[in-house]
């Protein structure tokens, strides 16, 4: 009985507690004065709208390895995997649909060179369905995301234009094997 | 014994408004009381909600389902609301403000919180659901266990007073409001009160975690509005039968009209209510009905027996 009691006066201070409710998208003082508009925080690992990012040098870094395809639940990435002149992999469309999408990052979890990620944005509605598929100008952006410095093309052992076998950053030279040799 | 017919038409408008603005109301203070903001979009502090809930349950399909008893489905909740404002007839709102001053006052308002019960009892019966059906035996039980010691607490009202009339209860309390030594008698009727509004913590009747929606689980649209209503007004009613009795009623100190002093107890008290909905979780039944046999109702009958021999032995 006691423990009611008490229970009663504690949720009663609540009433001179602040509110945790955030008023998106848009919150009045007073309801005869202007709306302003009105953001929730949203962390920087947020899991939103899906950005595809560009390596330090601003080409592409996606290499169309398809995994990100494979490891989506609900099966909303496309893409075609295309080379150019110097044998560099890249989409030739990529495309996600976003009224499939649920946002569960596990296609930025399986990409091996951080191309594809997700953004705290979540304002994606749309009024007609076919608008929310996001095709590759949609989704590339300009900038490097995340991961400032990471160049897949700068860690991997493959050669590439402009960049042989052992140049690679953390990478010593090809042992010559033949010097072993008694 | 006159009756107050000019008092009928402000009263059930009134009623039905208070109802209508409980809607809001609850939810609002309910929301504060969780750190949240409740319904606050629609007009000012968000008052046009309860406009907004109107339109939607006043055009919303009014579905019978085809294996319920249609007739007594209908009338069921009529029967809860047209209960419910009868016994608003007795109370007095302010001197000579009621409808009808009865002799019997007390116990036609009893009479009138038991006949709400046969509206949900048949509410759930006629529904022909199993959900509604077991909603409906418990609100019966719930109902008839809790009436007993809801009469017997207010008999050492009467007892001080000598007198089941309201206006007489309220006048006999200008020294002392009998919340004080009734304060047994008081706690008894505030519970067995909720009990018989089936408010929470006493929803058992339409548990949501159990049965979906107890009683009311097969109405829609204007009816289940009307089972709404019904619930809105019994909160009122206990709320102001509960100032009538133990909080001097329209009594107050004179620079507020007595009509002011009743509507602030009573939402005081509507307040409460919230409040406890908002802080005390659902007993089980086995609790519910334990609680009310071995402890409210030997403390009604010790708090009956030691008012009775008080006033006895002051009378000597």
């Amino acid at each position: 009985m006691i423990s009611q009691l008490v229970s009663l006066w504690k949720v009663f201070l609540h009433l001179f507690a602040s509110n945790e409710t955030v008023q998106y998208p848009s919150k009045k003082k007073w309801w005869w004065s202007k709306p302003t508009k009105v953001m929730p925080y949203l962390a920087p690992r947020y899991r939103g709208r899906i950005i595809l990012t560009r390596d330090p040098d601003g080409e592409e870094r996606c290499v169309a390895c398809n995994l990100c395809a494979v490891v989506c639940p609900v099966d909303c990435i496309a893409l075609q995997k295309t080379e150019d002149e110097n044998g560099r992999w890249y989409p030739e469309f990529f495309r996600i649909n976003f009224s499939r999408c649920i946002m569960c990052g596990m296609c930025e979890e399986a990409c091996p060179t951080y191309a594809i990620q997700l953004t705290p944005d979540f304002e994606i509605c749309e009024y007609d369905r076919n608008n929310l598929v996001y095709e590759k100008e949609h989704l590339l952006i300009n900038g490097v995301g995340k991961y400032p410095d990471y160049s897949f093309w700068q860690v991997a052992g493959k050669t590439i234009f402009g960049k042989n076998k052992g140049e690679a950053q953390n990478e010593s030279p090809p042992e010559d094997v033949r010097s072993l040799l008694p | 014994m006159e009756v107050g017919f000019i008092m009928i038409l402000p009263l059930v408008v009134g009623a039905m408004l208070g109802a209508l603005v409980l809607v809001w109301w609850e939810r609002r203070l309910l929301g504060f009381l969780q750190d949240r903001l409740g319904p606050n979009r629609l007009g000012p502090f968000g008052v046009g909600q309860m406009v907004a809930d109107l339109i939607k349950l006043i055009t919303k399909h009014d579905w019978v389902p085809p294996f319920a008893d249609r007739l007594v489905f209908t009338l069921a909740p009529v029967a809860i609301v047209a209960a419910m404002l009868m016994g608003f007839a007795i109370v007095p709102f302010a001197p000579g403000w009621h409808i009808i001053d009865l002799n019997i006052g007390l116990l036609f308002f009893l009479a009138m919180t038991s006949l709400a019960v046969y509206g949900v009892l048949l509410a759930g019966l006629a529904s022909n659901n199993k959900y509604s059906l077991l909603g409906g035996l418990r609100a019966a039980a719930q109902m008839v266990t809790y009436e007993v010691f809801m009469g017997l607490s207010i008999m050492g009202v009467v007892i001080l007073t000598g007198s089941f009339n309201m206006s007489e209860i309220v006048r006999a309390q200008e020294d002392l409001w009998f919340f004080i030594p009734q304060v047994l008698g008081f706690v008894v009727f505030l519970i067995a009160g909720i009990a018989e509004a089936h408010r929470a913590p006493f929803d058992l009747p339409e548990a949501e975690h159990e049965l979906v929606a107890g009683f009311h689980t097969e109405y829609s649209g204007m009816k289940f509005a009307l089972v709404m209503v019904g619930e809105y007004l019994s909160v009122i009613l206990t709320s102001a039968i509960i100032v009538t009795l133990f909080f001097g009623g329209w009594l107050g100190p004179d620079f507020l009209p007595p009509i002011i002093w009743f509507s602030l107890k009573t939402g005081l008290f509507i307040c409460f209510f919230v409040l406890l909905r908002a802080a005390i979780p659902r007993p089980r039944y086995d609790q519910l009905m334990s609680l009310g046999w071995k402890i409210l109702l030997p403390i009604t009958l010790v708090n009956l027996l030691v008012t009775g021999a008080v006033v006895l032995l002051a009378k000597g």
